[in-house]
């Protein structure tokens, strides 16, 4: 492999740009008003409107309310999910029991279906229980998933040494304690790579939430559609709002994007 | 108790009841029943989610596509195939899966090409490997709903960034709305924008996991650097690719955030004024929940869902075939 030349680094170089690009735009539109769309050659420098049209954007709304909405549909999902998966993931790695290999495949082969098709009986039957416009109609659907059990199954095979386990039961430890103390900390990189995109996925969740919740109490995701399905789409405005619910994910994903790197280049070599 | 089954790892990594320190009538049975229950108590949740909120309403699609079935029926009629009779004269269906299929092959294919390239100069020896794979994989954090916002504004026929620079290299404008194929680029890059990345850094972990013998060996032979990425890199990514061609199939023709977000009508679930980049799945939405024809839209889903078992399929044969 020979070291990365001039060619390497300004392409990457371009690349990197090209993906950063339409996060300055957002900012760019929101930090000025929406005349500067209509010159020739738009200005490539932020202007000073951002917290003008940020305001405007708490205004039109329920912003807030929105934030507040996803933050509790993404946390409560991620802490389920992460504990659902690590249990499953630890039974199917390390516990013996009839009709695990099957099992085990059929989860797999889930992996594949395309269960948004299915969202019309789902949404039929969230109207049943009187869900529809609720936050539990977000959250059920999504409280563990193939991924997930398949990710941890994974990675719980040779990070837990069944030394270890076998020592713990030997103590008299229950299964339950076992997971807690044996396996738990020995996954936990795993388990912290699937807490950060669960939360991810769910934060940026769309269709569901859109056909189950309303104007009034939406997620961010719905807000913003919300925002940009005015009668006349206003582009500071709408953008101010891109922004906002942008920045928060992308600070954490810079911020711990070694992990997340390394998390899906595991997981690639892994599955 | 000692024997595995065939696909499972050796019996070493099994646990064996092992009995506790000091076992007591009473004790011994607690412990067995948690051996036995536990392991099952564990991957409950997931079998009972999933059965409740995929698999059953994937059937019961199935079930309701039998019916006419308004929002909020009480006494939906059976009518057997007759929406599927009628989804099959229905241009609007062909039109939307047209549509799904030309945003997919504008999407998937250039997305595949490029993310090799990609990961193979990632694969070169950088300063600061971790910052570049990371700035690579920035699209990533946007939301669906913000990419499909902010190409919508980048796209716009009239005042859009991109129209701009087309008009200062003297070209000429384009209708990224009204025209239908420009309007399928448009989505196709919005797609490739937020996914191209990722899939290059999975095929760039599958890249790092091949052996430098290998290479060393055919450098020794004197292929050249083309050779050794056709010959060598190329035919060892194959499960990696078949994995990333399939799960973008999987994903691209259920494609629905970017085309509604692409409208310029605000609001709208019609894909543009005549349905020029309306995807099916955008089309079910619209006959779902804004005509609340739950029957026939049940009978869309269905049918996407066959076709997208269908290419799927198509495309894993493809890629095995053709990377070999």
């Amino acid at each position: 492999m020979r070291r990365a030349g001039f060619w390497i680094y300004g392409l990457l170089g371009a690349f990197v740009l090209g993906s950063a690009f339409p996060f300055y735009w957002s900012y760019l539109v929101a930090s000025r008003d929406s005349g500067m769309l209509t010159e020739r050659i738009p200005p490539l420098i932020p202007g000073g409107n951002f917290w003008a049209n940020a305001q405007r954007v708490f205004d039109s709304v329920e912003f807030w309310k929105a934030l507040v909405n996803s933050v509790i549909v993404a946390g409560a999902v991620t802490f389920s999910t992460v504990l659902f998966s690590t249990l499953a993931g630890f039974a199917f790695a390390k516990l013996r029991f009839r009709g695990r290999d099957p099992l085990f495949l059929f989860i797999v082969a889930t992996l594949a279906v395309p269960t948004q098709l299915g969202i019309i009986p789902l949404y039929m039957s969230m109207a049943d229980f009187g869900w529809v416009g609720g936050l539990w109609a977000v959250m059920v659907p999504n409280l563990v998933t193939a991924l997930g059990v398949f990710w941890m199954r994974q990675y719980t095979l040779d990070a837990v040494p069944f030394e270890l386990v076998e020592a713990a039961r030997m103590d008299g430890c229950s299964m339950i304690r076992v997971y807690w103390h044996v396996c738990l900390p020995a996954v936990r990189p795993a388990a912290a790579f699937l807490a950060m995109f669960t939360f991810m996925t769910s934060w940026n969740d769309f269709m569901w939430p859109l056909i189950v919740l309303d104007a009034g109490n939406p997620t961010v995701q719905v807000a913003l559609e919300k925002l940009q399905s005015g009668y006349y789409i206003d582009y500071s405005l709408v953008l101010a709002g891109t922004t906002l619910a942008t920045i928060p994910i992308l600070i954490v994903f810079v911020a711990l994007g070694r992990q997340i790197v390394a998390g899906i280049m595991q997981g690639a070599v892994k599955g | 108790m000692s024997q595995t089954t065939a696909r499972s790892a050796p019996s070493k990594s099994d646990i064996a009841v092992v009995p506790p320190r000091r076992p007591s009538p009473w004790r011994d049975r607690l412990s067995r029943l948690d051996v036995k229950a536990s392991p099952y108590l564990y991957i409950a949740p997931f079998f009972l989610v999933f059965g409740v909120v995929g698999l059953f309403p994937l059937l019961y699609t199935g079930y309701v596509s039998l019916f006419d079935w308004e929002l909020g029926d009480d006494n939906p009629v059976f009518i057997g195939f007759d929406n599927y009779v009628e989804l099959f004269g229905d241009d609007q269906f062909y039109k939307t899966l047209t549509n799904t299929v030309s945003i997919f092959l504008l999407s998937s294919g250039p997305q595949i090409v490029i993310a090799v390239l990609l990961a193979a100069l990632l694969n070169a020896r950088l300063r600061m490997p971790t910052a570049w794979r990371v700035g690579v994989l920035l699209p990533y954090a946007a939301s669906l709903v913000a990419i499909g916002i902010i190409f919508a504004n980048l796209f716009g026929p009239n005042y859009g960034l991109v129209n701009s620079v087309f008009e200062l290299l003297g070209l000429d404008r384009v209708d990224w709305q009204a025209n239908r194929f420009a309007s399928h680029i448009a989505i196709a890059i919005m797609v490739n924008w937020r996914w191209t990345g990722y899939n290059a850094l999975i095929i760039l972990a599958a890249m790092k996991a091949i052996p430098r013998e290998i290479y060393e060996a055919a450098w020794v032979d004197g292929a050249s650097p083309m050779r050794r990425f056709f010959s060598i890199t190329l035919p060892l990514l194959r499960p990696t690719l078949i994995f990333v061609v399939v799960t973008s199939t999987i994903g691209g023709l259920q494609i629905f955030t970017e085309p509604k977000l692409f409208d310029a009508m605000p609001g709208s679930n019609n894909g543009g004024s005549t349905n020029q980049f309306q995807t099916v799945t955008l089309y079910m939405y619209q006959t779902a929940f804004e005509g609340q024809h739950f029957g026939y839209a049940s009978a869309t889903a269905w049918v996407l869902f066959l076709v997208i078992l269908v290419i799927a399929s198509l495309n894993f044969l493809l890629t095995r075939r053709l990377v070999r």
